[in-house]
């Protein structure tokens, strides 16, 4: 706050705008300092009351069943016995089969984008990129249920064949379930890896990727020797971004998961997620303690996000930290 | 152009010239690389070379100065192709490196042969020291530990930086100080073992004194290998060349021993830069 004691910054020698503190502030500059002040503050006002409310709403569930709602395998709204369990796996399950597809065609689309590409080709496609993630969910939930789950369907007897040695790829060929649900949800998390990697990828030195090429690099060598190792950081941040948007999705996967609280090795069984149970039946719920489940696993769900948003900023602190 | 002849008869086995200035009427080194009618330019803007020819000799050290702008750091990018890299870059010409065309042969081998380091140094920052001196002989596709440890260090040896990081080799290449980097990019460089070492203004950089220890550096190694220094120091040329071309808007304007460039240079236009009258 002290802005004589301010260290300059040596490598762009730009030094900020450091505002110097009068005897008297400016009248207005303090409205605007208040105004701004306010706006922060909200933004973590709304953090705990959202937490406070999920707490508040939630409290009948807890006091019935305790931590163990989150191992607990059974919805039953009707008996009025509620886990979570099958949820949060539906959720992990797909999240995690969007991050397997979508990390690997993000990184190495923006890999092409910004070091193989024509320039015209590269606008192009990163033109595309953009409007995709600029679908409304919905559309892409219409098309999972109209293209991609009969296409699935089609798919899933071959794998079986061939896979079906893993106990991922068995049971029958529905086409709704946890893989279409995390195809779809892939497809809806690829954008933002690709754009924010070749974002990163971009401000990579030329001068970096000149010395590797002066040393009789190949473009391949330079991708994997200079510019992803430099962009590594970045491009963690991209992922988890990504995971966080899969962990909250709920209209795709809704359309097409199948909508069934089992827990099931196979992924082409049938699923559930937490967005999605919450969606499907808060609607409906009639009685108070399925009302408190369902409030209770929005508070999982928060949880979870929070969670993983922490271990993303442990991570790169650690990747960033000089050794 | 009858140079090429000349060298064929006189051997290689003779005494070096000393340093910074070659004896009038020494016997010439063969020569390694020579450029005829060499043209490139940008994807936008002038042409950057309007026709260079140029002849380097082995283990000698020739400076190309000139103004800003004048084309210096194209025409030694060309040498090893670099000039390519950037997008839309584009060049015509002969250039050849002992007899082998160097536009027709693979960059990835080509560079290997012709080193290059550039202005600012440019360390691996994801990579210890041992790493970056390292990276070339990793790529190159050696895997016996023992040997790249010797190699690494002999590399440092040679660019002057052993003593001062040989306690810190598993330390960021970029922690070090930025004539050490630079000294760790050229230990990079001739960890490879190229024939010739291309410098794009190795010390516009540095301070006077990082610049010092590495112009003592180039006089140390430069009977091994050859080393082509673009430079905007006239003093630099001075001290560490035997040859000096001057070039000026893209054309090679005058191509000398230094001794003769700096005392009596046979252009208006030389004369007028090394004075100091323009540029």
């Amino acid at each position: 706050m002290t802005p004589a004691a301010a260290p300059e910054r040596t490598s762009s020698g730009a030094r900020g705008l450091v505002p110097v503190p009068g005897p008297r502030e400016r009248a207005g500059d303090r409205l605007f300092r208040l105004i701004v002040t306010g706006f922060a503050l909200l933004t973590l006002a709304t953090v705990a009351a959202l937490a406070w409310q999920l707490t508040r709403g939630s409290l009948g569930t807890w006091r019935a069943f305790g931590a163990s709602f989150l191992w607990g395998r059974t919805w039953d709204p009707v008996n009025d016995v509620f886990g979570a369990l099958p949820f949060l796996y539906g959720t992990l399950v797909t999240s995690l089969i969007a991050l397997l597809i979508a990390v690997p065609l993000g990184v190495g689309t923006a890999v092409f984008l910004t070091e193989l590409a024509p320039r015209r080709l590269a606008s192009a496609v990163g033109f595309a990129v953009e409007l995709l993630a600029a679908v409304p969910s919905v559309i892409l939930g219409l098309m999972g249920m109209y293209l991609l789950v009969p296409a699935v369907r089609f798919v899933e007897p071959s794998l079986e064949r061939w896979l079906g040695f893993l106990p991922f790829f068995r049971g029958a060929a529905y086409g709704l379930g946890l893989l279409t649900a995390g195809l779809i949800l892939s497809l809806m998390i690829l954008p933002y890896v690709t754009a924010i990697t070749r974002d990163v990828l971009a401000t990579v030195p030329r001068s970096l990727k000149e010395a590797l090429y002066a040393l009789g690099a190949t473009r391949w060598e330079v991708v994997r020797g200079v510019s992803l190792p430099y962009a590594r950081p970045g491009i963690l941040g991209a992922v988890f971004l990504a995971l966080g948007r899969a962990l909250g999705e709920t209209m795709a996967v809704t359309m097409v998961i199948g909508n069934t609280p089992r827990i099931s090795a196979s992924l082409f069984s049938p699923g559930y997620s937490m967005a999605a149970v919450i969606a499907n039946e808060l609607a409906e719920a009639v009685s108070d303690a399925h009302l408190s489940a369902l409030i209770a696993i929005g508070l999982t769900l928060l949880g979870v996000t929070i969670v993983v948003n922490g271990l993303a900023r442990l991570l790169i602190y650690r990747l960033e930290r000089p050794r | 152009m009858n140079l090429l002849a000349m060298d064929a008869e006189q051997p290689a086995a003779n005494i070096p010239p000393p340093a910074g200035a070659a004896a009038p009427g020494a016997p010439r080194r063969p020569v390694v690389m020579s450029v005829r009618g060499l043209r490139a330019g940008y994807a936008a803007g002038a042409q950057a070379l309007q026709g260079v020819d140029l002849e380097i000799r082995e283990r000698t050290v020739t400076a190309i100065i000139g103004p800003s702008g004048c084309g210096k750091s194209t025409l030694i990018r060309c040498l090893n192709r670099m000039h390519e890299v950037i997008p839309g870059a584009w060049c015509e010409g002969d250039v050849r490196l002992g007899g082998r065309d160097v536009l027709q042969l693979d960059p990835v081998v080509l560079r290997r042969e012709v080193g290059m380091v550039f202005q600012r140094p440019n360390p691996f920052p994801t990579m210890s020291v041992f790493q970056n001196v390292a990276s070339g002989l990793v790529l190159n596709g050696e895997r016996d530990r023992a040997k790249i440890a010797e190699r690494v260090e002999e590399s440092l040896r040679r660019a002057a930086l052993w003593d001062e990081v040989k306690d810190k080799l598993d330390k960021p290449g970029t922690g070090l100080s930025g004539g050490q980097q630079q000294r760790l990019c050229i230990a990079r460089a001739l960890a490879v073992e190229p024939r010739v070492l291309l410098m794009d203004e190795p010390c516009s950089a540095l301070d006077p004194l990082a610049t010092a220890r590495i112009e003592e550096l180039l006089l140390q190694i430069k009977d091994q290998l050859t080393i082509v220094i673009v430079t905007h120091n006239m003093q630099q040329a001075a001290r560490v060349s035997e040859y000096t071309v001057f070039m000026l808007m893209g054309e090679l304007v005058e191509y000398g021993e230094t001794q003769a460039i700096f005392t009596q240079p046979s252009d208006k236009r030389t004369e007028d830069y090394i004075t100091g009258r323009f540029g």
